[in-house]
């Protein structure tokens, strides 16, 4: 039944107020509720963006149809880790001669200097070239063929760089049935994601292919698989948001990992190096949560009117995202530098542009958007607990729903934000939360700090106008 | 002296609070000019011809702040610093201690999903965007704004007629609803007397007046300015009449208007004739004769509408008047008059609530033959572009010829200071006239702030040997914030003549005059 008009005269008065902020405290000085909202003009006051909006908002329903569909979808996957394999063996379409980098593709000339380091390393690792010159050249002479990692079912941290050697954790959603595929963290300091490429780096990745990885996947096959999205949920309530902290979703996977390595034929001699080194690197879940979230977001992937964001991804030179609705391609805009804290003896000076696929996480709902989840690095966004609430909290304004599973215990459990929508993005000014780590900005240096980033809001400017070019006639 | 400009990219305040700062900063040692503005079209025009459209400024975006400061080169720095230290304090007492303070419409509703009403004052181009969001999502609107487009104003009514929600404006000042003062409007008793207005300070008027004579209000319903007028068709008016017919509290419904173009005024009436309920009509300065024909009541004044309504629902045949008799007026007027020079003849009206200073207008030419105003609907009464007083003239503050780009005057009634100072200059002036109106939304002494101004007239007057009248009158009510019996004293203190109501005090005028010639 519609309501009468007069309806209103029988109902507590319950007051929103855009604008002048006295009329909100006026009428609560008389006691009654008013609700102040922090107003910004519509997308910036951007004229252009505004009038898309409004042409956008008469196919509101089929929107908010599509995108409930499409957040139903992130819900309900059950990303559930496998298997071990070779990135070769597992990778859909990965040829020899390949490498692949972090989203959005990049030519090897104008790669950022990490991603570069990266390559180089992984030519050496792969056998392709001897030494650095050697590998510089045959990238030059365009030998090895690039492509973003995201295109073949993966993502990775940092340079994200994947080559066809390397193991790789098999995430499957079950679901959905599609599979999400990421190279096995390696530690911090130098490391080939941030562009180290010396021979200990070298050393250290073919210990994890020969060692590491068989292991894993002994003791993955005598499991049913381990549900990942369980462990998140548990290391949220354990001050982890699974991006920039996964100290306690670390510790949660080896509890789920040691009973079943230890059924394996290794001796414990080795089964200690490889629980040592599980445990001597507090973000080794950080590529187990990178997949759950690609498999999660690619079930949510292509969804015809959707504008919910289904990747982020930085490769330290562009910034791009993909949205439901619009298929494969990327919208990009510049990679920002990283305004955070940066380890002595570096500066901003030294930083690369924004980098990563790792973003994927704050479009499956974790990491940036579960702030307020992480009180132990506060630091990142401000310095006070309260500071991270306020960035989870502004997230609540571009997602379409809250999430069943991750919960935030600060906020009274209240589910993550999840489903960033490109329309909220626009309309609110407010970009999606991205707290980083920062690599240096030549490669082979490695992690200098780690802070809070923007994205561009080019990019979400060019899908909004892709958005409205093919879906309003 | 040299100008210097900063602007800080997407950082957003409303324009009051920029407002205020500028003034405080326009107020330092060695500063000519401070603006303080965001980064808009409409916003760097009015820069441009302050001539303060430096190359910065001209490449700010609507979502920007732009600082432009005019004065003495060693101190603009300085300056520029201590504007930035202001705006730092005015972001941290709003951000102190406070709740969580969502960025839109739907960040708010998920807060408090029991939402039913949203007012929004943004700047007019904005406005109805927001207003079509809220209408969208079942809530009823209070669009506060003003410069929103007829035709989005049409669009929105006819959106919220559908809906049957309220679309309140734009450029609605005043309303009350489930008691809650909303906007501009005055703390009210709850009672059986429903009103729909056209006007803000005609709304003010008539439930403080209605409220003093003891009766109380159901609902305000503001209709903004334009909604009688011939291309909105009185759209709200008829809806929101018919609320009140259908509401159980309400016993007898007022209108407010300016009068309503002709074919309009007949389609309202045609609605009224419709009604149950007693309707009193009050079309300010228009024809009684609109209620031929129907049972509604004609109100010749904003005190005779209150008092009209009052008197029915106190069962009282007679309208016991809160007017004064003729030989009570006659007396206050001889008082001041007898103490005049012989050069003093003329009245200066200086007003800042619109309605009332549409009243005195009609009332004044009632009985004399030149007033000259800014709202003067005949061309040879007009003021001239300098806007400079002629013979009698009443002026209303409010208009945008006065307030673009500054405060309005019942927020900040300095304007009216300065003027009535120039006023006062002028030997021939015999007579000031002028309200002060109460309320939420109002400055917070606003008596106090024009007795500082009536005193120093009445001292220059007084010595070059004249004697200058001060009339007022006060719209409010002992509820107020301001309260009225305090807000009364204040202008009592320094010698004002205050009368119960604008109608009282435009009588005492029209006698001083008549007695002056």
């Amino acid at each position: 039944m519609t309501k009468k008009l007069e309806d209103l005269f029988k109902e507590e008065l319950n007051v929103i107020n855009i604008g002048l902020e006295s009329f909100a405290e006026n009428l609560k000085d008389e006691g009654y509720n008013a609700v102040q909202v922090d107003w910004k003009p519509a997308a910036g006051g951007d004229k252009e963006m505004a009038g898309l909006l409004d042409e956008i908002e008469n196919i509101s329903d089929k929107i908010e149809a599509a995108n409930e569909k499409a957040v139903e979808k992130i819900q309900k996957s059950e990303p559930i880790v496998i298997d071990v394999q070779t990135a070769k063996d597992a990778l859909p379409d990965f040829s020899d001669k390949m490498i692949l980098h972090a989203a959005p593709p990049e030519k090897w000339e104008d790669m950022s200097g990490p991603m570069q380091g990266a390559a180089i390393g992984a030519c050496i690792y792969e056998g392709w070239a001897e030494n650095e010159k050697e590998a510089r050249k045959m990238l030059d002479d365009g030998q090895v063929t690039f492509d973003a990692a995201h295109h073949h079912n993966a993502v990775g941290p940092m340079t994200g760089i994947v080559s066809p050697s390397m193991p790789v954790w098999v995430v499957e959603n079950k679901t959905y049935g599609n599979k999400a595929f990421t190279t096995l963290n390696e530690g911090l300091g130098k490391v080939l994601r941030f562009g180290a490429n010396g021979p200990d780096v070298i050393k250290k990745l073919k210990w994890m292919e020969k060692s590491l990885a068989p292991a894993l996947r002994e003791a993955l096959s005598k499991t049913d698989g381990i549900n990942l999205k369980n462990i998140t949920s548990q290391a949220l309530h354990m001050g982890d948001e699974v991006h920039n902290r996964n100290k306690a979703a670390t510790a949660l996977f080896i509890r789920e990992i040691t009973p079943f390595l230890l059924e394996t034929n290794y001796t414990n001699k080795e089964i200690k190096e490889i629980i040592k080194f599980m445990a001597g690197n507090e973000h080794f879940y950080l590529n187990l949560s990178m997949p759950a979230s690609k498999a999660t977001m690619d079930a949510a992937h292509g969804i015809e009117y959707s504008t919910v964001l289904t990747a982020m991804a930085r490769n330290g030179v562009r910034f791009g995202i993909r949205i439901s609705g619009l298929g494969d391609r990327w919208f990009v805009g510049e990679a920002q530098i990283v305004d955070g804290l940066y380890f002595p003896g570096y500066t901003e000076e030294d930083a690369c542009p924004d980098l990563g696929d790792s973003t994927i996480s704050e479009t499956a709902a974790v990491g940036g958007f579960a702030m307020a989840a992480a009180p132990a690095i506060v630091g990142f966004v401000g310095g006070t607990v309260a500071d991270s609430i306020r960035f989870t909290k502004d997230m609540y304004e571009i997602t379409v729903d809250e999430n069943d599973n991750f919960t935030i215990p600060p906020l009274n459990f209240r589910g993550t934000p999840t489903g960033i929508d490109l329309l909220k993005i626009i309309e609110t000014g407010i970009l999606p939360a991205i707290n980083t780590g920062i690599a240096h900005k030549e490669p082979g240096i490695g992690q200098i700090g780690a802070g809070l980033v923007d994205p561009p809001e080019e990019c979400f400017k060019s899908a909004i106008r892709a958005f409205a070019q093919k879906y309003i006639k | 002296m040299a100008k210097k400009a900063l602007v800080k990219e997407g950082t957003y305040f409303d324009s009051v609070s920029l407002m205020s700062i500028s003034k405080d900063i326009k107020a330092l040692d060695g500063i000519n000019e401070a603006t303080i503005v965001m980064g808009t079209d409409a916003n760097k025009e009015i820069l441009k011809n302050a001539n303060l459209l430096l190359p910065e400024a001209e490449a700010a975006k609507p979502n920007d702040l732009v600082i432009v400061i005019d004065g003495q080169k060693e101190v603009l720095d300085k300056t520029i610093d201590e504007t930035n230290q202001m705006l730092a304090d005015k972001k941290a007492s709003s951000d102190e201690e406070k709740e969580y303070s969502p960025g839109s419409l739907d960040g708010a509703l998920d807060l408090q999903p029991d939402s039913n009403l949203v007012i929004i004052s943004v700047p007019g181009e904005y406005a109805a965007r927001e207003a079509k969001k809220a209408l969208k999502r079942g809530l009823h609107v209070m669009l506060f704004s003003d410069n929103v487009p007829v035709e989005n104003e049409i669009e929105l009514k006819k959106m919220a007629a559908e809906k049957n929600l309220l679309l309140m404006g734009p450029d609605c000042g005043t309303a009350i609803v489930n008691g809650a003062p909303l906007a501009f409007a005055n703390v009210v008793s709850r009672g059986p007397v429903g009103i729909v207005a056209a006007s803000g300070t005609g709304a003010q008027a008539v439930s403080s007046l209605v409220d003093r004579q003891g009766v109380g209000l159901t609902q305000v319903i503001g209709t903004g300015g334009r909604d009688l007028k011939s291309r909105v068709k009185g759209i709200e008016m008829i809806k929101d009449m018919k609320a009140l017919e259908n509401d159980e509290e309400t016993e007898i419904i007022v209108l407010v208007s300016k009068p309503p173009a002709k074919e309009v005024s007949k389609k309202i009436m045609d609605e009224v004739k419709k009604l149950k309920k007693p309707v009193i009509v009050n079309f300010l300065g228009g024809d009684s004769a609109v209620v031929k024909g129907t049972d509604a009541i004609w109100a010749d004044t904003l005190e005779d509408a209150a008092l009209k309504a009052a008197a029915f629902i106190k069962g009282e045949d007679e309208v016991s008047s809160a007017s004064l008799k003729d030989e009570e007026i006659a007396e206050i007027a001889e008082k001041e008059t007898k103490k005049m020079a012989s050069s003093q003849k003329y009245l200066r009206g200086l007003y800042t609530g619109g309605t009332l200073c549409s009243e005195a207008v009609i009332l004044l030419t009632e009985e004399n033959e030149d007033v000259y105003s800014n709202t003067s609907l005949k061309d040879e009464f007009a003021l001239k572009e300098d806007l400079k007083s002629i013979k009698n003239t009443v002026i209303d503050l409010g208009e945008d010829e006065f307030t673009k780009g500054k405060p309005h005057p019942m927020i900040e009634p300095s304007l009216r200071n300065e003027r009535m100072a120039e006023e006062t200059e002028d030997k021939e002036v015999a007579v000031i006239l002028l309200d002060v109106v109460l309320g939420y939304g109002s400055h917070m002494d606003p008596a106090g702030e024009a007795a500082k101004a009536i005193k120093e007239a009445k001292t220059k007057a007084a010595d070059r040997g004249a004697y200058l009248s001060v009339i007022a009158s006060v719209c409010g009510t002992e509820k107020d914030p301001q309260n009225l019996h305090v807000q009364e004293e204040k202008l009592r203190e320094v010698g004002a003549k205050v009368l119960p109501t604008n109608v009282q005090a435009v009588r005492v005028v029209n006698k001083i005059l008549s007695d002056l010639n």
